[in-house]
């Protein structure tokens, strides 16, 4: 049987890849890109949880179904957005959106 | 009329507040509110100094602060003292208003000095009329605070301003001791009030050193007020003031106030020999180096200066030797030839166009009648010729000086007055006989070694920018606008007539307390208050002191009128003494040097102090927390990156955080 640790450390990894590139990409796409992996990086810690875990039940399997629906919900709004930004400022670079700043 | 003697102070304090609000508005008009204010509290005064002399003291006192089982109280008494008081301040104080109309009425600001003048007035009433020593003090810096104002009042000049500084400092030092000694005598008789004082003294509740404490320490007051030895220094440089200021309080009023003091406190200084001794001393002394140095001044305002110092050393020395109705009869007859004497001055300034060096006129005799006549007056007057104010108190100064004091005083006080006669008359004979030499006006004087005022502010009026902004047409300034050629002629109305008053008090002033009348004065002074049994002198007395007055004047009239003696013959006898005479005893030198050096020295200690340490300390956590402040600052620059960072960043201290302190890696 697969240890638990072996699950949290993938999950451990696809989360720091994601938050990589959240931090770092300046295409927005990819940043979008880079939340998805970093939910389903915690998906793959809530399933491993609820199968093989010290108090194994069902409820990370629905919590689980449930970020994936909320995921894909917001890549929809996510890539609205992105197109609503893009056009109204021509660009979905993340560095020349910098109105945060006021 | 006497319930409402506390009327007497607040007329002017009215004039005061009008002026203050509306004083704008009235520019030149100003000077008839303080006149009117003055006029009202004279006549006022003068019904209650009737009333007084066929009545009783009134006194009118309700309770200020209760705490525990002391009161102070805060209130006004109309003692016989007062009463005098009254008549003389008010009086003064108004006819140095009228004068002040003609004197001040090109000045831009006449109405802040009405205003000031009004403010003086009040206070020096409301010192006059306070029932309890508390209220006295609190008058006491009130009138002090308006001398810095009056005397500062051109402060675009930088004498005036250092001269002010001097005044109010100098005077604060005795200040002090008088507000130890009056909170020790406070501690001792649990009451600031004059009869509980005289009554705890009288009944022995307060042991002799103590008393003698106290007496000096109140004495202190009276020696920075009334400028004696060694607090004298800032009563010259008073004269920086406008010549009416000079006239109304370092002459008149303010400076005999530490007189009226020690006259208030009298049973107190009674009931210490050391105290009175200390007093009758310092007085001496005052009086004779005072004299000393207006032997050889130029400007006639420090002439009249040195001499009222000397006169104050005089009153001092006559309550020092027990003599406390010669003491304060000659504050009062003082203070009507002394005024009448500044303010003669003051036209004889405003005549020859604002110079007051007295080796720049001369020959004003027959140009200025009036004034010419009263200061002749006010001169014969302070000499002490019979039949004049100045003989009649002088005389019993010198009696209470002789059967009182010692030999020692009583010389002391002799050489005094024959220096008195010299010293004014050689400015009456300076200023208004011979020639007029004010006709060639240039610097001629301006490096010697002499005071001389006038020059000194020509100098001040170039170094000054501020001065051409302040007004081009005050006559502090006035070799813009007169021509210097012009010959001084008598001056209006508005100065000759106070001068008039002046001198016809001067005259008659001395008469309140005729020996063949049984001394009316002195019954009325000395009622209600302990003061023991006056000396009188014999005739011989009268004579002696005639004598003396007479030689001076004589003295006078032969260097300075005949001149039979040559003006410098004792200059060239004895430079040495005369170079020291003319610095000052080089009193302001040493001062200097011992006291006002180490203490600016102290204070730069402090001060590099408080800029390297403390204010290091506070600026150094200030700074740090702004250049945090800036580099945080820097990282908030709009972008979703950074702060992602930031946070993520934040995020896993404060997990690290919980794991070290909750133990999860121990």
């Amino acid at each position: 049987m697969v240890p638990i640790t072996l699950f949290l450390a993938l999950a451990a990894i696809l989360f720091c890849i994601g938050l990589y590139g959240v931090l770092t990409r300046r295409h927005l796409v990819i940043v979008l890109a880079s939340i998805e992996i970093m939910l389903n990086s915690v998906n793959i810690n809530l399933v491993a949880f609820s199968a093989i875990g010290p108090f194994a039940n069902i409820s990370g399997q629905v919590f689980s179904l449930f970020i994936i629906t909320v995921a894909a919900a917001e890549a929809a709004v996510g890539l609205a957005i992105l197109i609503a930004l893009y056009r109204n400022r021509n660009s979905i670079d993340v560095i020349k959106h910098d109105l945060l700043r006021w | 009329m006497i319930q409402n003697a506390w009327l007497i102070p607040v007329f002017p304090l009215i004039a005061f507040l009008i002026l203050l609000f509306i004083g704008r508005f009235l520019k030149e008009k100003s000077s008839y509110v303080g006149i009117t204010a003055l006029a009202l509290s004279f006549i006022l005064s003068v019904m209650v100094l009737f009333e007084r002399i066929g009545g009783e003291t009134y006194t009118y006192v309700i309770d200020w602060i209760t705490f525990g089982e002391l009161t102070i109280s805060m209130g006004y008494e109309v003692t016989p003292l007062n009463a005098m008081m009254l008549i003389v301040v008010t009086l003064v104080s108004l006819v140095v208003h009228i004068f002040s109309r003609e004197y001040m009425h090109d000045d831009k600001r006449i109405h802040i000095f009405f205003a000031y003048l009004g403010l003086f007035s009040f206070s020096m009433l409301g010192l006059i009329l306070a029932p309890n020593v508390l209220q006295l003090f609190i008058f006491w810096e009130l009138v002090g605070l308006m001398s810095y104002l009056l005397v500062g009042f051109w402060y675009f000049k930088p004498e005036a301003a250092a001269a002010a500084k001097k005044a109010f400092l100098t005077t604060r030092i005795g200040d002090v001791g008088l507000l130890i000694g009056l909170v020790i005598l406070f501690n001792q008789t649990g009451s600031f009030d004059y009869a509980d004082i005289y009554a705890a003294v009288e009944g022995g509740m307060i042991n002799e050193t103590l008393i003698t404490t106290i007496a000096l320490l109140i004495f202190m007051g009276a020696v920075g007020k009334s400028a004696q030895f060694p607090l004298h220094v800032w009563l010259p440089d008073a004269m920086e003031g406008p010549t009416p200021v000079s006239a109304l309080i370092h002459a008149a009023t303010m400076v005999a106030a530490g007189v009226y003091l020690v006259g208030v406190m009298y049973p107190l200084f009674l009931a210490s020999s050391t105290a009175m001794t200390v007093v009758a001393y310092t007085g001496a002394i005052t009086a004779f180096f005072a004299a000393t140095m207006a032997l050889v001044m130029t400007d006639i305002k420090r002439v009249l200066a040195y001499s009222t110092i000397s006169q104050l050393g005089f009153m001092i020395l006559a309550l020092g030797t027990a003599g406390y109705v010669a003491g304060l009869f000659h504050l009062m007859t003082h203070a009507f030839f002394k005024a009448l004497l500044f303010l003669g001055a003051g036209s004889v300034i405003y005549a020859v166009h604002h110079r007051q060096d007295i080796r720049d006129m001369g020959g004003l005799w027959g140009k200025m009648k009036i004034t010419s006549i009263t200061f002749l007056i006010g001169a014969l007057a302070i000499s002490g010729v019979f039949p004049l104010a100045g003989f009649w108190s002088k005389e019993e100064i010198l009696a209470s000086a002789l059967l009182n004091g010692d030999g020692f005083l009583f010389t002391i006080a002799l050489v005094t007055a024959f220096m008195t006669a010299f010293y004014m008359f050689r400015l009456f004979f300076k200023t208004f006989t011979g020639e007029y030499r004010g006709g060639d006006h240039d610097d001629a004087h301006a490096n010697d070694p002499g005071v001389d005022a006038y020059g000194a502010a020509d100098v001040a009026e170039a170094d000054n920018p501020r001065d051409d902004s302040m007004d081009e047409e005050t006559h502090v300034s006035p070799a813009e606008d007169h021509d210097h050629h012009d010959s001084p002629k008598e001056n209006s109305g508005f100065m000759t007539f106070p001068l008039i008053v002046l001198a016809s008090m001067a005259v008659v002033a001395g008469f309140v307390n005729l020996p063949f009348l049984g001394y009316p004065l002195e019954g009325f002074l000395t009622e209600g208050i302990n003061v023991g049994s006056q000396p009188h002198g014999e005739l011989w007395l009268a004579f002696v002191s005639l004598a003396v007055a007479g030689a001076g004047i004589a003295l006078a009239w032969a260097m300075y009128y005949k001149g039979s003696i040559s003006e410098d013959y004792f200059a060239s006898k004895a430079p040495g003494v005369h170079k020291l005479l003319i610095n000052k005893y080089y009193l302001d030198e040493v001062y200097t040097a011992v006291f006002v050096r180490p203490t600016v020295a102290i204070g730069r200690f402090f001060w590099e102090m408080d800029k390297s340490i403390v204010d290091g300390i506070v600026n150094l956590i200030g700074r740090s927390t702004s250049s945090t402040g800036r580099t945080a600052g820097r990282r908030h620059n709009g972008q979703l990156q950074t702060y992602g960072l930031v946070s993520i960043l934040g995020g896993i201290v404060v997990i690290a955080l919980a794991f070290v302190l909750r133990g999860y890696f121990g």
